[in-house]
């Protein structure tokens, strides 16, 4: 039984691509099947961070309007046999994104894969409502900051009101994953604590992404960063996050990339 | 840091509990999730329906009132129903 994931924020640029991709391969590399979906027709990035970009022949509005099968415009990772991408369109109208053309793609994607990850646009409008709205679990991507908290709880309302489960009456599973979060500055009281935005946002925790160099390495080279380098910190988190998504039990823990002083004290010297 | 703010208490607190406080008022007052914007049309909707299996009442003598506070929200509904004889 296919599950669709929607992952989401409100705010721009804290985090949602860069999850969709580590989520993705995490759960590829566990051996689920996955789609992961662009849904930012005319701003993608998906491709790029999966280092796809120039694999892209045809995209989702393509198949949307008929011209391609969905099985021509998906591309296969080089690295996981079991992860594809579906990119979006680069070029069209982002009006192209139509509501039925939406439902009919998710219903065939929901056929051949494990998990579909939609990776939603910023902001509320068609992009963003159209991600969400076949989504059987959302992954609320916040960072420990005012704005997009905010936005956060706006897009929680809209998870309750505009999706298909909640016109059914049912409920969409929803789980915040806390990116960029800094331990060192959240202890000295300088920053939003992973309790503080909890009670804010009353939604259960998936995981907490420390701020990381690895993240931006990772996109430099084209890999979702559990790929990267597996033994990272926000390699480690997704990881988690993602056991934690198959309904597995792991204990809530943030991973560091701070080394111990003797290792400091090595690094220094060999530098 | 400058040498004036070691004796700012609030300063050296870290903006964070400041950072909360705002976001809790603010969403307090936006209401975003579970309660709908049109919550009180849709209650007063229901509530009309239910009173008028039993009695005939006159939709405009329904009036439903929401009184948000900080902490607790009450709800009054005052239904003026025809002399039960």
């Amino acid at each position: 039984m296919a599950k669709v994931l929607v992952v989401t924020s409100g705010k721009g640029g804290v985090g949602k691509t860069t999850s969709t991709a580590a989520l993705g391969a995490a759960l590829a590399q566990s051996g689920e099947t996955v789609a992961v979906v662009d849904f930012d027709v005319g701003l993608r990035n998906l491709d790029l961070v999966m280092g796809a970009e120039r694999r892209v022949v045809f995209d989702f509005i393509n198949v949307i309007q008929g011209t391609v099968k969905l099985s021509q415009a998906l591309i296969r990772d080089k690295r996981l046999d079991t992860l594809w991408l579906l990119p979006a369109s680069q070029t069209r109208d982002k009006d192209a994104l139509t509501a039925d053309g939406v439902a009919k793609v998710v219903a065939q994607l929901r056929q051949k894969f494990d998990w579909v990850i939609c990776d939603s646009p910023a902001g509320i409008e068609r992009g963003a409502t159209l991600a969400m709205r076949h989504a059987d679990a959302a992954v609320i991507v916040t960072n420990p900051e005012v704005s997009s908290v905010r936005d956060s709880d706006r897009i929680i309302g809209l998870l309750d009101a505009k999706t298909e489960k909640a016109e059914r009456g049912e409920r969409v599973e929803k789980h915040l994953l806390i990116t960029r979060y800094d331990p060192v500055r959240a202890g000295k009281g300088e920053m939003l604590s992973i309790e503080d935005v909890l009670e804010i946002l009353s939604v259960p925790l998936l995981g907490v992404v420390p701020e990381s160099q690895e993240v931006l390495r990772a996109s430099n080279i084209g890999a979702p960063v559990t790929l990267c380098n597996a033994s990272s910190a926000p390699a480690r988190a997704y990881c988690d996050a993602m056991r934690r998504l198959k309904g597995e039990n792991v204990p809530m823990t943030i991973p560091s990339d701070r080394k111990h002083l003797f290792g400091k004290l090595f690094r220094r010297r060999a530098a | 840091m400058s040498i004036f703010n070691w004796f700012n208490w609030k300063y050296q607190r870290g903006s964070a509990p400041v950072a909360r406080d705002r976001l809790k008022v603010l969403l307090e007052h936006e209401g975003r999730r579970g309660v709908k914007p049109d919550l009180l049309g849709l209650l007063r909707g229901e509530i009309v329906a239910v009173i008028c299996r039993h009695v005939t009442v006159k939709p405009e003598n329904v009036q439903v009132k929401m009184n948000r506070g900080a902490t607790v929200s009450t709800l009054a509904i005052d239904i003026e129903i025809p002399c039960l004889v």
